[in-house]
């Protein structure tokens, strides 16, 4: 069991608020995951890169961070530590250094692009919720996720979601039987996963097929004919979110729709607190079938 | 004068056991319950004659085990929505999830919207109105009972079907094993005809497929291992 929540706004009005929203939601589903959480939040976009590390250590591996990156990359690097988590903005087109001296510090990397930024960490909803200050967040959509771990280890890498392309995230409910035998096959591509974990295989599955020019569509289109399991998965990008069920469609998965909102949620209780739900249009995604909002 | 249960003030718990010890005491009364919020297992468990209304939508396994209470949902459930009621009424003005009515042994569940897979999966004797669409492998295994949609079916209708009857008035995306087509003969329109005046529906009985078990797979046939 794993809990999935996402919020993709239809008003500019609404946007400071939708960390508070999403942090609602995300502890609601507490019973359905108490051992990791983690967000995905969009829309901040200064037409810059931003990438999210981690660190076990982040007092000693962020001090100075910033200046030692700016050097290494020869442009202006800011800097915004939020607890074990730190957003680097620099220039677009420093990425590719930016990333490598990243990897040479040895920080993971959560996410990269221009509008994402994703934080998670192992513990309850509500306190991984406190300790990046999520509902203070604004943005146009965001995913959330509450991991019961059942493929791979409960660590800060195990936690959803899994971004494995810029301003692309992955989140799931279910869990994946031929993720070995897909991580092999996108290995002999030149993609390699950085876990144990079958979500991430997901993940890389979908940005693989994007970067051979697939649309998102076609992509989890293809996730019903390559990945073999069980799935709810929500797909974050840069202008919504995604959304497909595996055909038997076991696990759960509930919308709602109001003129200011869509709303995703494994069960409708997350939605308890939106404003206006009572008369939101509320319905389950059909199995096999890939839906979309985006602006 | 209806009594209100508010569960933005009221655990789950304390709410399940007032309404279940109210319908041991047969007395019939109203009850109201305001701010389910999605919760589960909401008015589960009833053993009695009781009224109650659910202003909003649940989650898991509403209503489940219900019997002779009447139980309305003014909203939508969540999965297994009167799982196992023996008897009774449950009424769920919005769509109901994946498995409704499982194992149910008789009462009715009248669902108003839709609802999605698995509805009336391994049924025992309930009768089930959908008036709206049902999802894939509903009845699978479903062995007496009613199961009545007045839209259409999804895939694999009634796989490995025993005694229940199905009677679908849209389309049946496809029929699973040994289930098929069968004649709507005089005593099926009439149990159609109560079950829709039952159920409130707006439909006429003579517009219905009714659809049952082929009865190939009852005993193990080698021949038809490949079905199983």
């Amino acid at each position: 069991m794993c809990g999935i929540v996402g919020l993709f706004l239809k008003k500019d009005a609404l946007r400071p608020k939708l960390g508070d929203m999403l942090t609602d939601m995300l502890i609601t589903m507490t019973d359905r995951g108490p051992d990791s959480a983690g967000i995905a939040i969009y829309g901040d976009e200064q037409g810059k890169l931003k990438i999210t590390v981690q660190s076990d250590t982040p007092e000693s591996d962020f001090a100075g961070l910033e200046g030692a990156l700016a050097a290494a990359i020869g442009a202006p690097v800011t800097i915004r530590v939020v607890d074990t988590h730190a957003v680097l903005t620099l220039p677009l087109e420093a990425e590719a250094a930016a990333l490598a001296f990243l990897e040479d510090r040895k920080l993971r990397v959560m996410g990269v692009g221009e509008s994402m930024e994703i934080f998670k960490e192992v513990g309850l909803p509500k306190d991984v919720a406190e300790r990046f200050g999520l509902r203070a967040m604004g943005g146009s959509h965001g995913i959330g996720h509450t991991r019961m771990a059942t493929e791979s280890a409960v660590t800060t890498l195990g936690a959803h979601p899994f971004s494995t392309a810029s301003d692309q995230c992955l989140v799931h409910n279910g869990s994946l039987s031929n993720h070995n035998d897909m991580r092999r096959k996108l290995a002999k591509k030149g993609i390699h996963t950085k876990t144990e974990n079958d979500t991430e295989v997901g993940a890389a599955y979908i940005s693989s097929r994007i970067a051979e020019g697939a649309t998102l569509g076609q992509a989890l289109e293809g996730t019903l004919k390559d990945l073999d399991g069980f799935f709810t998965f929500v797909t974050g990008t840069k202008n919504g979110f995604g959304v497909v069920r595996d055909p038997i469609a076991c696990k759960p998965a509930v919308m709602a729709e109001t003129e200011d909102y869509v709303a995703f949620a494994s069960e409708y209780r997350a939605f308890a607190d939106l404003p206006g739900i009572e008369g939101a249009r509320v319905w389950e995604p059909e199995p096999a079938t890939v839906y979309f909002w985006e602006r | 004068m209806p009594t209100t249960l508010d569960m933005a003030t009221t655990e789950l718990r304390e709410v399940n056991t007032t309404l279940q010890a109210a319908a041991k005491a047969q007395v019939n009364e109203p009850y109201v319950i305001v701010n389910p919020r999605g919760s589960h297992a909401m008015a589960c468990g009833l053993d009695g004659p009781l009224n109650v209304t659910v202003k909003g939508s649940t989650g898991y396994y509403t209503a489940g085990m219900n019997k002779e209470a009447s139980i309305t949902v003014e909203g939508s459930a969540g999965p297994g929505v009167a799982e196992n009621m023996m008897s009774g009424t449950v009424t769920i003005l919005g769509d109901a999830s994946q498995y409704a009515g499982a194992t149910g042994h008789g009462g009715l569940l009248n669902i108003k919207g839709n609802a999605s897979s698995r509805c009336g999966i391994s049924m025992k004797g309930i009768d089930i109105v959908v008036h709206g669409n049902i999802g894939h492998m509903s009845a699978f295994m479903a062995q007496r009972g009613n199961l009545v949609v007045l839209g259409d079916a999804g895939d694999a209708l009634g796989d490995s079907l025993y005694e229940a009857r199905l009677f679908v008035r849209g389309t049946v995306k496809s029929l699973g094993a040994d289930c098929i087509e069968k004649e709507m003969r005089a005593e099926h329109i009439a149990i159609l005809k109560e079950l829709l005046e039952r159920a409130g529906a707006d439909a006429k009985p003579e517009e219905f497929k009714r659809y049952g078990s082929a009865r190939t797979l009852y005993n193990f046939h080698i021949d038809n291992a490949a079905s199983y």
